[in-house]
C-alpha cells in the first residue's frame, strides 16, 4: 500500500500475443517544473484543508469529498495534458482535478459555499463542477458513471479528429460498476483516444479493496478486454507524470485505449461526514509519514538546493490565494430567487 | 396428402409480402431446411424454408408477386409415394373459399379472421392487433403545413429514417448509434440505407451494452456532437436510464448552463404485439416526470418525421418515443425540404364540440377510432394528440375542455401516475369551471402485460373502453 509495489516481470508474466506498452520511466522534472508541481499539490492541499474548515462552520453542505493525499496523482497526470484540448473527467471527489487543471479557485470554492458566483452557479455543489473552456467534465456524482461519458469524450476526440485524449479518472470502488466494462469493451473495439485511470486509494468509503474486489490488482482488470494496464505509485508526482507519458505515447499513436492504476491513499474520510473508522489511526499516520506526496516532492527539491526557506514564500502565496478563495466564498451572494427556475431547459419551447 | 405452403407471417403484424423469389421449381425434391424462397417485406428479406419432406407439385403463387397475404398458398407439396403431378392447389388461390367447417365451428365470431378473401390465414385477434388496426386511422391536416402543398404516403418508419438521413446532411456532428442500427440496417428497419450513405464513422453498431452506450452517447453531447441513440426498444433503455436522467437530463442545470448534452434517445416504445410483459411497456410518464428532458411521442408519419427532426436540432436532450406497431403505418407526409414542427404543441385531431378525448401515440388512433363511432350516435368527440409529454401543452388542451366541458383521455399505457393523470390534475387545478364532469382515464390495465392472446386484448386499451367513458362523462351510458 503506497509503497508502490511496481509489476515485475517475475511474479506478473505477461501475455507476449501483443504488444504493451513500455514500463514507464520516473518523469526527470527541471527544477521549475518540480517547484510548479509543488506549488500545485500543496494548492489542492491547503484548499481541501479549508474547505473541510469551511464545511465545520457550516458553510458547505452535504456531501464534501476531500482529495488531500491524492495531490500526486492528479497534479503528476494532468500536467501532461493539454488544457482545452485534451478532456478531463472524474466522480465527485473532484476539487483537486480541478485546480491541477487550472481553474480559478474562488469559483470553486463559491460552488462548495452554494454561492452565485460559484462556478455552477452554486447549483451543481462539491460533486457537479465542470469547465468547458477547459475541458473539464464534471463532477459526477453516480459512481461510476463518468467512465462511459468519458468514452463519449474520447468519441468526440476521435471522431472529430481534434487530437485530443480523454482521462478519465475512478476509484477502486467505481472499479466494480458494470458500466466501466461495458465502457472498456467499446473503448478498446473502436480504439478510443482514452487513459481510464483508477485512483485506488484502498478504500471504497469503507470498504477495503480486498473485501471488494475478487482482482485487487486494478491495473489488470482490462486484460479480457485486450487494454493494457500499468500500476503506478501514485505518491510520487514524478512517477505519476512518466506514467502519464507512455500512456499518452500509447493513446495519441492510435493504439487505444490504456489503463492506469495509481496507487494512492486519502487521509480523511470518504465525506467530511465519514469519521473513518474502518481503518486505524495509526495506518493514516504511518503513511502520512512515509509516503506523503507533497513531502516527497519537498525532498527532490531539497535535492536541487531548494531549501525550507526558499519555499516559504511560496507557501505564503498560496495561503494568500486560499484565503482569497475562502473569504469570496464566503462573501459572494447567494443566488437570486428566480435562478431557481433557470437552465432545466437551455431553448424555449 | 398434399401439403399446402403458405405464406408466411414474418413479424406478428405483417400482413402481406412479396414473393420475391423461388429457389425451388415443380418437381424438385425438397427436405426439411431447405430454403425454398426468398420473402420480402418492407422490413427484411428473409428465406422461406422448407419443414416437410417431398416434392414439389405446384408453384401456385409466381415469384415477382407483390402485395401476397399472409396464409395464401403459394405451394403445394406432396409427400413422399404421393403422385406429385396429382397434387394441386384446390382453389387456394382463388378468393371465394368457403371456410373449412371444422375451422368455423371452433372459431367464436370475435376470433374469424377479418380478411375473408383468405380463410386460411389464423390471424389471431389480440389487444395489439386491435391497436394496430386503429393506428390506421387519420388526424386533421397538420396546421403546421401551408395549404396546397404537396403531400406523399410514407410510413413512420420511412419517415424517421428521412428525418435522421436529412439532420445528418444537414449537420456533421450529426451520428447515430446503437444495437443492429448499421450493418443490419436497424432492427426494425428504421436505419434503413444509412450505414450506405453516411459510413460506418456515422452509423454505428454498438455491442449489447445499453447503459455502457448511452453513457458513450451522453458523453459525445456533452463534448459537443449530436448524437442519436437508438434503443432497440425503450424497454431496455432501463438499464441506461441513470444516463438518460442524472447525466444527460440533469446536466445543464448542474452546471448553471455551462454544459450541454444535445442528445436524442429514441426507438420503440409502448405495447407491441404478443411479446409479454417486459417488452411491453410504455415510459412515457417516466421520462415526462423529469425535468431536464423533452420528451416526444408522435402519432402519425409526418409529426414522427417534423418532430424527429426537431428533436435533433434541439439543444437539450430529448427521448423520442416511436411504437413497433406503427413503423408499417402509412400517413400523408409534406413533401418540403425541411419539414420541422415546434417541440410542445398538441394538434388537434380531429375537431368536435361535446367531448374532448386526449391522447397520445398509439392511443390517438384508439381515440380516433373511438369519435368516428361516436359520430355515428351523434357525439361529436375533439381529439387531441399531445405530441410532446415534456414539456405538456396544457393551453390547447384546456382550450378543448373549455369549448366540451368533458373529457377522457385515452392513453396505452398504465394508469397510476400516468399522463392521463397529470391531464387530470391539470384540468382540476386549471379547468376546474369549465368541467361538466369529471375526467376520465382509459388506459390499459393495472397489470405486467400478458401473453396470452385473449388476456393481452383485456389488458389493452381499445375504442369500446373509450366510447363507454364517454357515455358517461356525457350522461347518455
Amino acid at each position: 500500500m503506497a509503497k508502490s509495489p511496481a509489476r515485475t516481470a517475475q511474479s506478473d508474466p505477461q501475455i507476449p500475443n501483443r504488444e504493451r506498452p513500455a514500463e514507464p520511466q520516473r518523469y526527470e522534472a527541471s527544477k521549475e517544473e518540480l517547484l510548479d508541481f509543488y506549488k500545485q499539490m500543496l494548492l489542492i492541499r491547503r484548499f481541501e484543508e479549508k474547505a473541510g474548515q469551511l464545511y465545520g462552520l457550516g458553510l458547505i453542505g452535504g456531501f464534501c469529498h476531500l482529495y488531500i493525499g491524492q495531490e500526486a496523482v492528479a497534479v503528476g497526470l494532468q500536467s501532461a495534458l493539454e488544457v482545452g484540448k485534451d478532456s478531463v473527467i472524474t466522480g465527485y471527489r473532484d476539487h483537486g482535478h480541478m485546480l491541477a487543471y487550472g481553474i480559478d479557485p474562488k469559483v470553486i470554492m463559491a460552488e462548495l459555499t452554494g454561492r452565485a458566483a460559484g462556478i455552477s452557479k452554486g447549483k451543481g455543489g462539491s460533486m457537479h463542477m465542470f469547465s468547458t473552456e477547459h475541458r473539464f467534465y464534471g463532477g459526477h456524482g453516480i459512481v461510476g458513471a463518468q467512465v462511459s461519458l468519458g468514452a463519449g469524450l474520447a468519441f468526440k476526440h476521435k471522431y472529430a479528429g481534434d487530437g485530443g485524449v480523454c482521462m478519465a479518472y475512478f476509484g477502486d470502488g467505481a472499479a466494480n460498476q458494470g458500466q466501466v466494462y461495458e465502457a472498456f469493451n467499446m473503448a478498446e473495439l473502436w480504439k478510443l483516444p482514452i487513459i481510464f485511470v483508477i485512483e485506488n486509494n484502498q478504500y471504497a468509503m469503507g470498504t477495503s479493496v480486498n473485501r471488494a474486489s475478487s482482482e485487487d490488482q486494478l491495473y489488470k482488470r482490462g486484460e479480457s478486454f485486450r487494454i493494457p494496464g500499468i500500476q503506478v505509485d501514485g505518491m510520487d508526482v514524478l512517477a505519476c507524470r512518466g506514467a502519464a507519458e507512455e500512456a499518452l505515447a500509447w493513446v495519441r499513436a492510435g493504439k487505444g485505449p490504456i489503463i492506469l492504476e495509481m496507487k494512492t491513499y486519502r487521509y480523511r474520510g470518504h465525506s467530511m461526514s465519514d469519521p473513518a473508522k474502518y481503518r486505524s489511526r495509526d495506518e493514516v499516520q504511518s503513511v502520512r509519514d512515509k509516503s506523503d506526496p507533497i513531502e516527497a516532492v519537498k525532498r527532490e527539491l531539497e535535492k536541487l538546493g531548494v531549501t525550507e526557506a526558499d519555499l516559504k514564500p511560496l507557501e505564503q502565496e498560496i495561503r494568500k490565494v486560499v484565503g482569497e478563495a475562502a473569504d469570496f466564498a464566503e462573501n459572494a451572494p447567494e443566488p437570486e430567487a428566480p435562478e431557481l427556475y433557470t437552465e432545466v431547459l437551455v431553448e424555449t419551447y | 396428402m398434399a401439403i399446402e405452403l403458405k405464406m408466411p407471417a414474418l413479424s406478428p403484424t405483417m400482413e402481406e409480402g412479396t414473393l420475391a423469389k423461388w429457389l425451388v421449381k415443380e418437381g424438385d425434391t425438397v427436405k426439411s431446411g431447405d430454403i425454398l424462397a426468398e420473402i420480402e417485406t418492407d422490413k427484411a428479406t428473409m428465406e422461406f424454408e422448407a419443414v416437410d419432406e417431398g416434392t414439389i407439385a405446384q408453384i401456385a403463387v409466381a415469384e415477382g408477386t407483390d402485395n401476397v397475404k399472409v396464409g395464401t398458398v403459394i405451394a403445394i407439396l406432396a409427400e413422399e409415394g404421393e403422385d406429385a403431378s396429382a397434387a394441386s392447389a384446390p382453389a387456394a388461390t382463388k378468393d371465394d373459399t368457403p371456410e373449412p367447417a371444422a375451422k368455423a365451428d371452433e372459431a367464436k365470431p370475435a376470433d374469424k379472421v377479418e380478411d375473408s378473401a383468405h380463410p386460411a390465414q389464423e390471424k389471431v385477434e389480440t389487444g395489439a392487433r386491435q391497436l394496430f388496426d386503429a393506428a390506421s386511422n387519420e388526424g386533421e391536416a397538420l396546421p403546421e403545413v401551408p395549404e396546397g402543398t404537396e403531400m406523399v404516403k410514407q410510413t413512420v418508419r420511412e419517415a424517421l429514417r428521412d428525418a435522421m438521413a436529412e439532420e445528418m446532411r444537414a449537420d456533421d456532428r450529426v451520428f447515430v448509434m446503437g444495437e443492429e442500427v448499421a450493418e443490419y440496417q436497424g432492427a426494425y428497419k428504421v436505419t434503413q440505407g444509412l450505414l450506405e450513405e453516411f459510413g460506418d464513422k456515422r452509423v454505428i453498431d454498438t455491442p449489447i451494452t445499453e447503459y455502457g452506450f448511452a453513457g458513450v452517447g451522453t458523453g459525445a453531447a456533452m463534448g459537443g456532437l449530436r448524437p442519436i441513440v437508438e434503443f432497440m426498444t425503450f424497454n431496455f433503455a432501463m438499464q441506461a436510464i441513470d444516463h438518460i436522467i442524472n447525466s444527460a437530463a440533469k446536466t445543464n442545470y448542474m452546471s448553471g448552463g455551462q454544459m450541454r448534452c444535445p442528445i436524442v434517445f429514441r426507438g420503440p416504445n409502448g405495447a407491441a404485439s404478443r411479446v409479454a410483459a417486459q417488452h411491453s411497456q410504455n415510459y412515457g410518464p417516466w421520462y415526462a416526470s423529469v425535468p431536464g428532458l423533452i420528451v416526444i411521442a408522435p402519432y402519425d408519419a409526418a409529426d414522427a418525421k417534423g418532430l424527429l427532426k426537431a428533436a435533433i436540432r434541439s439543444e437539450d436532450p430529448v427521448v423520442f418515443l416511436e411504437n413497433e406497431l406503427m413503423y408499417g403505418r402509412s400517413f400523408e407526409v409534406p413533401k418540403l425540404d425541411d419539414f420541422v414542427l415546434p417541440i410542445g404543441k398538441a394538434r388537434i385531431m380531429r375537431p368536435g364540440k361535446d367531448v374532448t378525448l386526449v391522447s397520445y401515440s398509439i392511443g390517438v388512433g384508439v381515440a380516433l377510432e373511438a369519435a368516428e363511432k361516436l359520430a355515428a350516435e351523434g357525439i361529436e368527440a375533439e381529439v387531441i394528440d399531445l405530441r410532446t409529454l415534456r414539456p405538456l401543452d396544457t393551453a390547447t388542451v384546456l382550450k378543448s375542455l373549455k369549448k366540451t366541458n368533458r373529457m377522457v383521455v385515452v392513453e396505452e399505457g398504465w394508469p397510476t401516475c400516468s399522463i392521463a393523470s397529470e391531464i387530470v390534475a391539470v384540468a382540476m387545478e386549471q379547468g376546474f369551471d369549465d368541467l361538466d364532469a369529471p375526467v376520465l382515464r382509459v388506459t390499459n390495465e393495472d397489470v405486467p402485460l400478458p401473453y396470452a392472446a385473449n388476456l393481452e386484448k383485456l389488458a389493452l386499451v381499445d375504442a369500446a373502453k373509450v366510447i363507454e367513458a364517454v357515455k358517461k362523462v356525457t350522461y347518455k351510458g
